[in-house]
This record gives structure tokens, sequence and C-alpha cells, in this order.
């Protein structure tokens, strides 16, 4: 078992025709993924040469043409900012259960607009602006590094592309059961929570890495989330306690104004719900090991 | 990107929201010729990128355009919370009868915007907000059918505004989504004695994302207060300068964070934030090194690299690129992990030079960087 993505997923690429879209569907093939499909209306009726798929890979011109040839049920978005907002709308119209948006740079506005039509035709949204997510020794899903670790039991859910490659990479002789990276937009649309009670609802998941970082309320909202649903023991990591107030570090979600959504709050939401916050990625692996030595 | 109050005020006139006759100066002289303009009287306001400018002086009434140049002078080059000002506004005063609070702000968590509003405008609006919650309505705006007459309406009833406030409440949401604002404040809106509605004074917040479709302000503010910043805005470097020694370097915002605090941790305090972005090639590495070692308060550096997409082997080109072009004076503290990390750990040691150290764990390089940096 896993969440939102199994070795059973038949995943899209919108976008693979593109420098990024091809890099990464070799990479996610070389993982295993069943990827059946790219998208790219300027480019329909070609197939693409991969070499872990012999015969190729067909390009079709919407979604919903790649669903009604393949059955895809994932796609994973690498168009760029201007088209996203179109891309996952065309996704969701066709029915599509996931989409993931790698894309960093998509206006507001434009994320806004499509997650909430998504969300209305039952599509989740994972991202944008995320690394995507992986279940490894099945599927990836997404530009997460496939060699860092092996299945295992452990969930993992970040706002943050590289600490999640830091905490599975520190962790990678225990595994993992999926790894999702959220991504740290202001407005995303898979969050801390629905990753956490997925996990919960996880046989396989016996603890949950959150990883979280300076901005917004998500980590005090998952806090608060944790105290009532969630059993399973969850460890978490907070970054950005160094970072001046008001200057933005990279994400457009990391920035901090006033005194909610700096890393001190998020810690102190976190430890009051009963999750052991490490102060270095480092010691945040060591305290998962605590825990499941003692389970 | 925030505008400054009188590009927001230019916008609000653009879309039709009333506002004060008003201009920008850049001297104290031309204060004066404004003020004369405005018929003597004006209210001279520092153009800042922060709040609070009343209480901190920025803001003045002068009584003639003598006066105006005098408070201009004054007020020109002033600090305020850490901004200068380098501009004045000149508006013409207004009776004010009423003020009101608009604004439309983005609700993280719900995913969508959220029109604030309240009867009870003016400078105390957050501690209305936190004292007497119900005299501030936020009502959340559909982004299929966004602020139509009617949502406009809604708003205005539930905050208690006079009818005609939905018109400016359209307009307004108008400026949210035609200029990909993430931000859009009138505070206040105000009702003046001979019955007009006047947008008295606006705060925009626009969408850095969103430049490629808003080309109106093109490179406006790109003009950064640090040199450093400058420079590595100018090479295209994700680069914060702060306070402390111990220069930081690092793949992915998340990592370079963590590795701030990290290096906290260890009692130094980092000198910069730099992010050289997933997938960095050598000629990033270089650039940002170069940034970081030209830091005159940097007494050590600290490269933080997980290869995940990008090859530490591309990064540790990039070290032995920028100690090619630029002579070391300061101790370099390098730990490659990941993708690709033996070939580039091999690069550096056979480059052998006596200010690079490579120490394998993260925790362990930020220790050495920070005792390096005392």
């Amino acid at each position: 078992m896993a969440i939102y993505l199994t070795k059973e997923s038949k995943v899209l690429v919108q976008g693979m025709t593109g420098a990024e879209g091809m890099k990464h569907t070799r990479r996610m093939l070389a993982a295993g993924t069943n990827v059946v499909g790219g998208v790219n209306p300027r480019k329909a009726g070609r197939t693409v040469e991969f070499d872990d798929r012999a015969g190729g890979i067909d390009v079709f011109g919407t979604v919903r043409e790649g669903i009604e040839a393949t059955g895809a049920d994932v796609t994973v978005v690498f168009v760029p900012p201007a088209f996203c907002k179109a891309a996952v709308t065309e996704a969701a119209d066709a029915g599509i259960g996931l989409a993931v948006v790698i894309t960093e740079g998509i206006p507001v506005h434009d994320t806004v607009a499509f997650q909430s039509y998504a969300q209305q035709r039952g599509t989740r949204v994972i991202g944008p602006n995320c690394p995507g997510l992986i279940t490894p020794g099945q599927a990836n899903a997404g530009i997460i590094p496939a060699d860092i670790t092996k299945p295992g039991r452990i969930g993992l859910v970040s706002k943050s592309g590289t600490l999640t490659y830091q905490l599975m990479y520190e962790l990678r002789d225990i595994g993992f059961s999926t790894c999702v990276g959220i991504g740290g937009d202001p407005v995303i649309g898979t969050t801390h929570i629905d990753c956490l009670q997925a996990f919960e609802d996880d046989p396989e998941t016996e603890l949950v890495v959150l990883i979280g970082e300076i901005g917004g309320d998500a980590e005090e909202r998952a806090a608060a989330y944790i105290r009532e649903h969630i059993s399973k023991p969850v460890v978490g990591y907070v970054a950005g306690f160094t970072a001046p107030e008001g200057k933005t570090m990279g994400h457009a979600g990391a920035i901090v104004s006033g005194s909610t959504g700096t890393a001190r709050a998020k810690q102190q939401a976190l430890e009051a719900a009963g999750v052991r916050v490490g102060a270095t990625p480092t010691e945040t692996a060591r305290l998962v090991l605590e825990h499941l030595a003692s389970s | 990107m925030d505008l400054f109050e009188y590009q927001a005020r230019e916008l609000f006139e653009e879309y039709g929201v009333s506002v004060p006759t008003a201009e920008v100066a850049g001297t104290a002289k031309e204060a004066r010729r404004i003020a004369d303009r405005l018929g003597g009287r004006a209210v001279v306001k520092a153009q800042v990128k922060t709040g609070g400018r009343g209480k901190a002086g920025g803001v003045k009434l002068a009584a003639d355009p003598a006066a105006a140049e005098l408070t201009a002078r004054q007020i020109l080059g002033m600090d305020i919370k850490g901004h200068t000002a380098h501009q004045v506004m000149l508006a013409q005063p207004v009776e004010i009868e009423t003020e009101f609070y608009v604004s439309y702000v983005l609700d993280r968590a719900a995913g969508h915007f959220l029109a604030i509003a309240s009867a009870e405008g003016g400078m105390e609006i957050e501690e209305v907000a936190a004292n007497r919650p119900e005299a501030v309505a936020r009502i959340p705006v559909d982004p299929a059918h966004g602020v139509t007459a009617d949502k406009a309406a809604e708003i205005a009833r539930a905050a208690h505004l006079p009818p005609e406030a939905a018109d400016v409440l359209v307009k307004l949401w108008t400026v949210l989504t035609e200029e990909d604002a993430v931000l859009v404040e009138v505070n206040p809106l105000v009702r003046t004695r001979d019955g007009r509605l006047l947008a008295l004074d606006g705060k925009v917040a626009l969408d850095d994302n969103a430049r490629f479709r808003q080309t109106r302000w093109g490179g406006a503010e790109t003009a950064h207060d640090d040199p450093l910043e400058a420079r590595a805005a100018a090479k295209g470097l994700n680069y914060v300068k702060l306070d402390g020694q111990v220069g930081v370097v690092g793949n992915g915002a998340g990592l370079v964070m963590s590795t701030l605090d990290v290096v906290a941790g260890c009692g130094a305090r980092p000198a910069n934030f730099l992010d050289i972005g997933g997938g960095a090639s050598a000629r990033v590495m270089a650039d940002g090194l170069s940034v970081i070692l030209s830091d005159p308060d940097v007494r050590s550096v600290f490269v933080n690299v997980f290869g995940g997409i990008t090859a530490c082997d591309a990064v540790a080109d990039g070290i032995v690129q920028a100690l090619d072009e630029i002579r070391l004076t300061k101790p370099l503290v390098v730990r490659l992990d990941g993708n690709s990390a033996a070939q580039g750990r091999a690069i550096l040691n056979g480059h052998r030079h006596p200010l690079v150290e490579q120490v394998t764990t993260m925790d362990g390089a930020a220790r050495r960087a920070a005792q390096l940096a005392k």
C-alpha cells in the first residue's frame, strides 16, 4: 500500500515533449512508473522513444484522448506557467483523479482558479511548485530522485523539495511508503492535513514525517488536526527560524509577516499536539529512529 | 512586489475609483510647486513601502506652499522602519465625514480571495479586527464568479458600508484580477462632507509570478538597497543579505533556510541566504560564490548541497571554477551529498586547495563553518 500513487497508477505527462518533460519522463520510467502517454496538442499522434519503454510512448492531443486510449488516472504537469491553468482545467474536465503540478512560477490567480475548479470536479491537485510524489519501488510522479531510498514504513509530507530529499537520505535504511512534496506556494491543492489523513488510513505507514517552513499557518492547522485525528506517531521539522521578517526566501509562500507564520510558532503548535520536532534534519531523523525502536 | 501609495492611487484612478488630487515629488522645491498647483494646502506623505508612516511623522499637513517645501525637506530622506523616503506625495486635503476599510486578500488556507470590509476604517483597523471581530466582515469570493454587482452589494451590507461602496468594491476587484495583485487594500475609504466616496490611501501588492503578462511595471522595483543584493539580482541569483559572518549557499529554498538555522544553532550567524536552485550549473555556483566572497562581513563560507536533480560534480566544478576566477582568502566548508556526491568530492579532493575543507554531514559542516567564523 501507499498513498495517492502505486504501481497500478497509469500516468500521463502534460508537457512531456519539452526538455524538462523528457528528462523527467525518462527518470519516472526508470523508477518503474507506468507512464502511458504524453499530452501536447501540437505533437498529437507522434510516438516518443524511451530506453525504458519498448515501442515508445504516444503523444495525445488532449488529456481526454489520453484517458480514453489508456485509462490514465494520474497526470504530471510540466507545462510552462502561462499554460498551467488551461492544462489543469482540461485534466479536471477529462475526469483525471490526480494532477501533480510540478511547474514553478504560476500566477496565484491561476492557481486559485484551477484548484477551485479541480476540487469541484473531484480531481486532487498536488502542487504547484512541488517535486511531486514517490512511492519507492512502485512509481514516481514528478522529479523526486528515485534512487535515494527504498520501500518502507515511513510516510513523508513536505513543503520543501530538497529537505524531502535530505530526510529520505537520512532515513534511507528504513525506507518510505510514500513521500509527498506538496509545494511551497501560497495556494496549493493537497495539504499537510490531507496527507496526514491518507497516511493514517494507510496500513503500511507506521510513522509520518512532516516538514514545514515559515509562512502561512498550514503547520499550525496540521498540528490541530493531529491532536484530533491522527493516532500514528508524527515527527516534525520546521525550517526558517533564522529568516528575517518580511523577506522572501525563494518560495512565494515563505514570507513571514507579523507574529504568525514564524518557525517558532509552528514548532510550538506541533509540540503542543504531541509532535516531536527536530532542531536539524539529522536530529529529526534520529527522533524517527527512536520512535520506531520503541514501538 | 509592493507598489508605492502613489502608484496604487494611479491604478485606482485608472480603474475609475475616485481618489484625491495628488502628485509626487522627489525634491522639496518640486513639492512647493505641486502644493501651489493644488491650491496651497496639501497633505505631504512619505512614499515608503511600510505601514505606520503617520506615527513615524511621515504624514503631515502643510498650510501653504512654503510649509509644503519645508515639510517635504523634513520627510525626504527620513527613515521609516528601515525604509528611506525618496519621494513624497502631495495630496489635496479633503473634509472627511466617515472612514471605512475595504480590502481583497488571499486566504491561503482556503485557497481563494477574501473580501474584508468594515465601517470602522482608519489607522486602528487591526485593533478593531482583534477586539471586535463582529465589526469586520470577511466574505469569501468564489474565483469562478468574482465580485459581481450582487456580490459587492452583499459585502457592503455585511460590513454596514453605504450602498454606493458596492461600485468601488467591483472596481477594486477588477484592479485585483486585471493587475494580478495579491492584495488590494483601501484604508481609509472615506465619505467626504460633500458626499463623495474617495480612496484616501491604498496598498497594492502584485504577484511576481505574473510579471510575464504584466509588463507595465517592468523592472520597476529591481532597485536593491543593498549593493550585494543588487549584484546577485543582476546575475539572476536568489540572494538575501543577512547580518552574520557565515556565508551560506545551497540548493533549494527549504534546505538553505534549514542551513541558516543549523548555522545559527552552532552559535554563529549566517551572512546571507543564497539558493542556487534545482539543477544548477557550475556557472551559477561560481557566480554565487563570487558574490558571497565579496561580502566583507563573511569570515567563512558553508556550501551545503544535497544533490537531487542537481549533480554534485557540477557543483564541485563550479567551486573549482570560482577558485580559478577569484583569489580565495576565506575558508570554504563544503558538504556534498546525494546525486554524484562521490564524483563531486573527488573533484574537490583533486584540486587540493588549502582553504577548502570537506565535511560529510550537514551538522558537522555547519559546526566547522561556525568555528572558522569565530
